[in-house]
């Protein structure tokens, strides 16, 4: 799957303060009859996004307008439960392209990152301090700078380092995914297999 | 030499190449594929102009989105007819065999390749389904994928992954009665949280997992997922062994001779070390339930809902918004609690084992009239084996249906889901808000407790019916 290559981003972000944010919530399993990658970003957050007959329900970020860009920032353990990758399609197809949170979950992360999406990981101290400077100002950006890993609150100019498995920094950097190098080593599976 | 792990041991065998700063490219032995996580590989893999590798390492059945009664007519949702119908056609372009609805092989996915012999000892093994990590309930290294490394191993048989870390949980000593493989799953993650086992693989061990039959093993590993761990696996003994001898692929003559020696070495050695060590005294587990929306969220069932007072922030608030979903005040009692739904089945307890616990508690009983029961066959061959020892007649006379397999009201995909604000006390894996049905609430617990609640109408603790 080709993505955009992801460099630095500058962006307002939308909170989502709850703890365990699982796949099912991200996009129910109604949700997941395509046989195609598209249009998942309309049910992202489906049954937290619209009541019973499909309004939107006024309190919930996405639906109010004084929240916006690129950045979502969920509590700890985002993305536990099933691996369903609708759930970083819907991520991506929405318009976000990092997920910030204390903690997340192992296979979320890697569908994550299989996707141009960029999963960052801060500690719980300053996941507060971000959510302090979106309530402050509904407008606050923030930069993160994936070259050198790191994430800035522009308002408090305060920065926190972030990990990235060094492969996939090269593949979100170029846009590249396993399966071409992958491909690339057909001779070396072929090996392995006659073993 | 080194000390290793049973994960250890596994793992290194399928080791491709490391790559520099990287994850390891791993190879696999089997692939299970659904209608749902590979229609959209299948096209990845198309605009490429590849053919699936190793489509004979390649097995596929629909079970997400399958109807659960009259699966002999044409599946009724459009949406769903298109997915079945696509793996359908997709398999065929590829030379994968698939086991399609109705079929002697049909069934829930992670419940046929155990039948079949296809999952053994020492394999790697994947899925696009989180609950692959059934599959580790023979000493195999068993985990879920996304549909981009569905795509990987479509392509080259291979996935790229970051060696996770190793996590031992060991319960040892004799379970209670009424305890089953179920209570110890939640019991665990309880303990843990959903978020306990992340990064790691866990092995299971001690003298109550050594104790447990396949079926147990298999619930146990489908579990370990909740707690955050990439899959869970047992070393296989003796009771493996049985469990696989004589499968429809399972080696025969010398070649089992061979395996047989082989998987007798995968076990960790004496010395091994993990990162992470648990231990748990198996005495101290009782009949479990959950109460809230998620599968840490699991209490004795003798015991009152907890309270928030030790939480603070988010934690507090994530825990508060749960009980309101729930409709649960902290403090409340269990025991007693009205229920309008049950469901026994699923990849978690929809083998042959959990439907004889459920039939022989209802036997001579009758459901109670405000409960709405679904009782779902994990496979073809289960719901065989359930008319074969004339469970379905006791369940008949007890007020209840045999449907017909698939993943059911699990994650309700198909017709089968709980209606908005009703209560269901389901032999499945996970009570997230919305996971059988908008506004559904799920009591996760074994098909003992299951079938208490299903002939009282009421959260009931099972112990009271079984015999001392």
């Amino acid at each position: 799957m080709s993505y955009d290559k992801f460099t630095t981003l500058t962006s307002p972000a939308v909170p989502l303060p709850i703890e365990n944010i699982d796949t099912d919530q991200i996009i129910p399993a109604r949700f997941l009859k395509a046989v195609e990658r598209k249009g998942f970003g309309d049910n992202l957050f489906r049954d937290w996004r619209y009541d019973n007959s499909n309004q939107p329900i006024a309190g919930f970020p996405l639906n109010q307008s004084k929240y916006s860009g690129k950045i979502l920032v969920g509590g700890k353990n985002f993305g536990s439960g099933s691996s369903r990758e609708h759930a970083a399609w819907a991520i991506y197809d929405y318009g976000f392209r990092v997920v910030v949170s204390s903690f997340f979950a192992d296979i979320f992360q890697g569908n994550a990152l299989n996707n141009g999406i960029l999963p960052v990981v801060v500690s719980p101290g300053y996941l507060e301090k971000i959510f302090a400077a979106i309530e402050a100002d509904n407008h606050a950006e923030f930069e993160v700078d994936l070259q050198n890993q790191k994430f800035t609150i522009k308002s408090s100019g305060e920065s926190s380092g972030f990990t990235i498995n060094p492969y996939k920094k090269h593949c979100l950097t170029h846009g590249l995914d396993d399966i071409d190098y992958l491909i690339s080593m057909k001779a070396e599976i072929a090996a392995f297999e006659e073993k | 030499m080194e000390a290793k792990t049973l994960f250890d041991k596994i793992w290194d065998a399928h080791v491709v190449k490391e790559v520099d700063g990287g994850p390891s490219v791993l190879y696999i032995d089997q692939h299970l594929i659904h209608e749902v996580t590979s229609p959209v590989a299948f096209l990845g893999l198309e605009k490429r102009g590849l053919k699936v590798l190793r489509p004979e390492k390649t097995v596929a059945t629909p079970d997400h989105n399958v109807p659960t009664i009259n699966q002999h007519l044409s599946i009724k949702d459009e949406l769903s007819r298109n997915q079945v119908e696509m793996l359908k056609k997709n398999c065929a372009n590829h030379g994968i065999v698939y086991h399609g609805l109705g079929s002697d092989g049909h069934g829930v996915v992670h419940i046929i390749g155990p039948e079949m012999g296809l999952t053994q000892p020492g394999m790697t093994i994947v899925c696009g389904d989180s609950h692959t990590s059934t599959h580790g309930a023979f000493g195999a290294i068993a985990f879920g994928i996304g549909t981009s490394e569905v795509e990987m191993v479509f392509a080259s048989q291979c996935i790229m992954q970051p060696k996770p870390k190793k996590m031992l949980i060991s319960v040892n000593g004799q379970l209670n009665k009424g305890v089953t493989a179920k209570d110890i799953a939640l019991y665990v993650i309880a303990q843990i949280s959903t978020s306990g086992g992340t990064g790691h693989f866990v092995e299971f061990a001690g003298s109550a997992i050594e104790s447990l039959t396949m079926e147990g093993r298999m619930t146990l590993c489908n579990m370990s997922i909740e707690c955050g761990a990439r899959g869970g696996m047992i070393a296989p003994d003796q009771t493996t062994f049985d469990y696989v001898k004589g499968r429809q692929f399972a080696p025969r003559g010398e070649s089992w001779d061979k395996a047989l020696a082989y998987w007798k070495t995968l076990k960790s050695d004496a010395d091994a070390v993990f990162d992470t060590v648990y231990e748990y005294d198996a005495s101290n587990i009782e009949p479990m339930i959950t109460f809230g929306t998620n599968p840490g969220m699991g209490i004795g069932i003798s015991q009152n809902v907890p309270d928030s007072n030790k939480l603070t922030g988010s934690d507090k608030l994530t825990y508060e918004k749960s009980l309101k979903y729930m409709g649960y005040d902290q403090g409340d009692k269990m025991i007693g609690k009205l229920i309008d739904y049950v469901f026994v089945g699923s990849c978690t307890n929809g083998r042959i084992e959990d439907f004889r616990s459920f039939a022989q508690f209802v036997k001579g009983k009758q459901k109670a009239d405000n409960v709405t029961a679904w009782i779902v066959p994990g496979s073809r061959a289960v719901e065989k084996q359930i008319i074969a020892e004339g469970l379905v007649e006791i369940l008949n006379a007890a007020g209840f249906e045999l449907r017909q397999p698939g993943c059911s009201a699990c994650l309700a995909m198909n017709d089968d889901k709980i209606p908005e604000g009703k209560y269901s006390v389901s032999t499945s894996n996970r009570n997230f808000e919305g996971r059988q049905g908008p506004g559904a609430r799920t009591l996760l617990a074994s098909p003992l407790t299951a079938a208490a609640a299903a002939v009282t109408g009421r959260i009931t603790d099972p112990r009271e019916f079984l015999a001392p």
